[in-house]
């Protein structure tokens, strides 16, 4: 089968790092995304220590709108809803940054294996793949973090089991195309073994690619993480996770609306820099998939086949996925 | 074409399988012994040890996995997925109450989004660079970058609250409808005027649009004839996307609005650890999602000739 995925042509990382850079030097909404990642970065970093106030101290005043001594106002207890804020940066986007590294490298083995080796392993691993993308991802994720008690940890898991498969698919095809490469092959021509061909030719070619998109995957992962928080099925309180925050705000949301505000609007611009910054990122590693959505999916299945056509993944479909050239 | 139908529905087979594979180690994976839980509830103490032995016998709990799961399975195939722990009620009984409510949710949100996604999709793309089309891609970047619980609330404070048009929560009337779906909608129809947008932007380049045009076919001859024709063919797949968005969207949706359907029912289900509910939900939802890919494989294929003949360009 001839590999119809192929990645970016120079996937080397220096060339990568360029067109990056070149990217974000020309492209304004991708400069405003990052701008937003770096604030983001710095919040999770500093928080606690630029946090006016402890997060969890309960005061008498309760429910204050914005002001002098509490930029943003108290909550339902009368905590602060900055320190709140700057503390749960850490948590969301720590888990999430975590979330991601666990599904890259998962998806780094397990797509490796299964692109290089083809045969009986790749058939195995990625019929593994379609079962756990057979089942919308939101509606998986909830059913595993019940499966546990309420708990940052077990949303995390339960969005790794989700997570993983499709990783594994991206690395999978991009291995399989760098199978196939004449720099590969004059490698086994000359007598390098499969460790020394997997280790030296193909990994060095998938893994640049494969963390830049883990990195921007990390914004989908703040919105599920949040999602499940704010169902009450991940940080218990009094944790101040920006999901949980908003749970927590939501019987005083008619009277006091800055309670859900607040957490709501530093989800939504954490995700949308995340998502500017891929976006614009995306279209400088494929130029021919600009203003193709990022993710066609939050919840659903989340990556659709790569053209691939030669299993039970389906027909082509129109080339979505971020590295399918047709 | 023949060869590929049955393809399809081979796998269609094997994915059904999974989905019930998953399903059935999700009540295996479970913390607390169901037959004591069961117990419990019935005798509202903590069973003595015989009766939990008995209980186990009687549930089927001391066969093997295997055997356990080929006998869940045959239940399961004729729609019984045993009683809910904590409502006494059957499972399919408490789901099948809820589903036409969840479907009603999500038709009303597929057909907003596809009225709002299909029209910003195509101006977008028609007047592309124009106020347009770059309202649209703002649009299309909150709608992927709000969460669907704030985005609820938001539209909660401006419909309810400060406007008083519609009612913030409740089930009962149509109105109580709307805010709901608007929120559900707004995922999906951004996803839809984006990959419209780029779609249509792609065939209008083609030659053969050139030609049309060459020959006096006037823009709206051609968006239709060509553009909007071409254009189904994505988002055809789309539609299987859209299903798991409403899917997962439904739970949150259905948790901030108060509406009774099936993702409330599975929340509350997951709160209350009752596995037989949860997995119950697992499997309708990855049924229909399932069922939806399958149909969305084969109108795939009618659509596009190059699948049904088997021939890749």
């Amino acid at each position: 089968m001839p590999a119809r995925v192929d990645p970016l042509p120079d996937a080397g990382s220096g060339q990568l790092g360029r067109l990056i850079l070149r990217r974000l030097a020309t492209d304004r909404t991708a400069r405003v995304g990052l701008a937003l990642v770096v604030v983001c970065a710095v919040a999770a970093l500093l928080g606690p220590t630029l946090a006016p106030s402890d997060p969890l101290a309960i005061s008498t005043d309760r429910l204050h709108g914005p002001e002098l001594h509490h930029l943003l106002g108290t909550d339902g207890l009368g905590r602060d809803l900055l320190s709140r804020l700057l503390h749960g940066a850490r948590l969301t986007l720590g888990s999430a940054t975590i979330a991601a590294a666990l599904v890259t490298v998962i998806g780094l083995v397990i797509g490796t294996v299964a692109g290089y080796a083809g045969g009986l392993a790749d058939t195995v691993l990625m019929r593994l793949v379609d079962v756990v993308l057979a089942i919308p991802g939101l509606v998986l994720a909830l059913a595993v973090a019940g499966l546990f008690t309420p708990s940052l940890l077990s949303v995390m898991l339960a969005l790794v089991t989700v997570w993983w498969a499709g990783s594994a698919r991206t690395v999978r095809s991009l291995a399989l195309s760098l199978r196939e490469r004449p720099f590969v092959e004059a490698a086994r021509a000359t007598g390098a073994g499969q460790w020394r061909v997997v280790t030296r030719h193909i990994l060095p070619g998938v893994i640049s690619p494969v963390v830049v998109l883990a990195t921007l995957e990390i914004g989908q992962l703040v919105l599920v993480i949040s999602s499940l928080s704010f169902l009450g099925l991940g940080a218990p309180p009094p944790t101040p996770e920006w999901g949980a925050m908003l749970n927590d705000g939501r019987v005083y949301f008619l009277s006091n609306p800055h309670v859900v505000l607040v957490p709501g609007l530093a989800i939504s611009v954490a995700v949308a820099g995340f998502n500017l910054l891929g976006d614009g990122i995306r279209d400088a590693l494929d130029p021919r998939l600009a203003s193709v959505p990022a993710r066609p999916s939050w919840f659903g299945r989340r990556h659709r086949a790569p053209a691939t056509g030669d299993g039970p993944t389906g027909p082509r479909r129109p080339d979505r996925h971020r590295f399918t050239r047709s | 074409m023949t060869r590929y139908v049955v393809e399809r529905v081979a796998w269609l087979l094997v994915s059904l399988l999974s989905v019930s594979v998953i399903t059935f180690g999700l009540g295996v994976l479970a913390p607390g012994d169901p037959a004591e839980v069961v117990l419990e509830h019935r005798l509202n103490q903590p069973p003595p040890r015989e009766q939990v032995l008995a209980q186990r016998r009687l549930m089927g709990l001391d066969r093997p996995l295997t055997a356990q799961y080929l006998h869940w399975l045959a239940a399961a195939s004729h729609g019984d997925l045993g009683h809910s722990w904590l409502k006494g009620l059957r499972v399919s009984t408490a789901l099948g109450e809820r589903i036409p409510r969840t479907a009603a949710l999500a038709a009303a949100a597929a057909v907003l989004a596809v009225l709002i996604g299909l029209p910003a999709g195509i101006l977008a793309a028609v007047r592309r660079g124009s106020i347009a089309d770059h309202l649209c891609r703002v649009g299309a970047l909150l709608a992927a970058s709000v969460p669907a619980y704030f985005a609820a609330y938001v539209l909660i404070l401006m419909f309810a609250v400060r406007l008083h048009l519609l009612p913030a929560f409740g089930f009962g009337s149509a109105s109580n409808l709307v805010l709901p779906a608007v929120t559900l909608a707004l995922g999906p129809a951004a996803v839809l005027a984006r990959l419209t947008r780029s779609t249509v932007l792609e065939t209008l380049g083609e030659d053969y649009v050139r030609t049309a045009r060459a020959k006096g076919a006037g823009t709206v001859a051609v968006l239709i004839g060509h553009a909007l024709r071409n254009a189904m063919v994505p988002l055809l797949t789309v539609i299987g996307l859209l299903l798991g968005h409403l899917l997962g969207g439904s739970l949150v949706v259905e948790y901030v609005f108060a509406w009774p359907g099936m993702g409330d029912l599975a929340i509350s289900a997951v709160h209350a650890r009752d596995y037989p509910l949860i997995q119950g939900f697992v499997l309708f939802a990855g049924a229909v999602y399932v069922v939806v890919n399958f149909a969305v494989d084969l109108g795939y294929a009618w659509l596009d000739p190059r699948i049904r003949t088997g021939r890749r360009s």
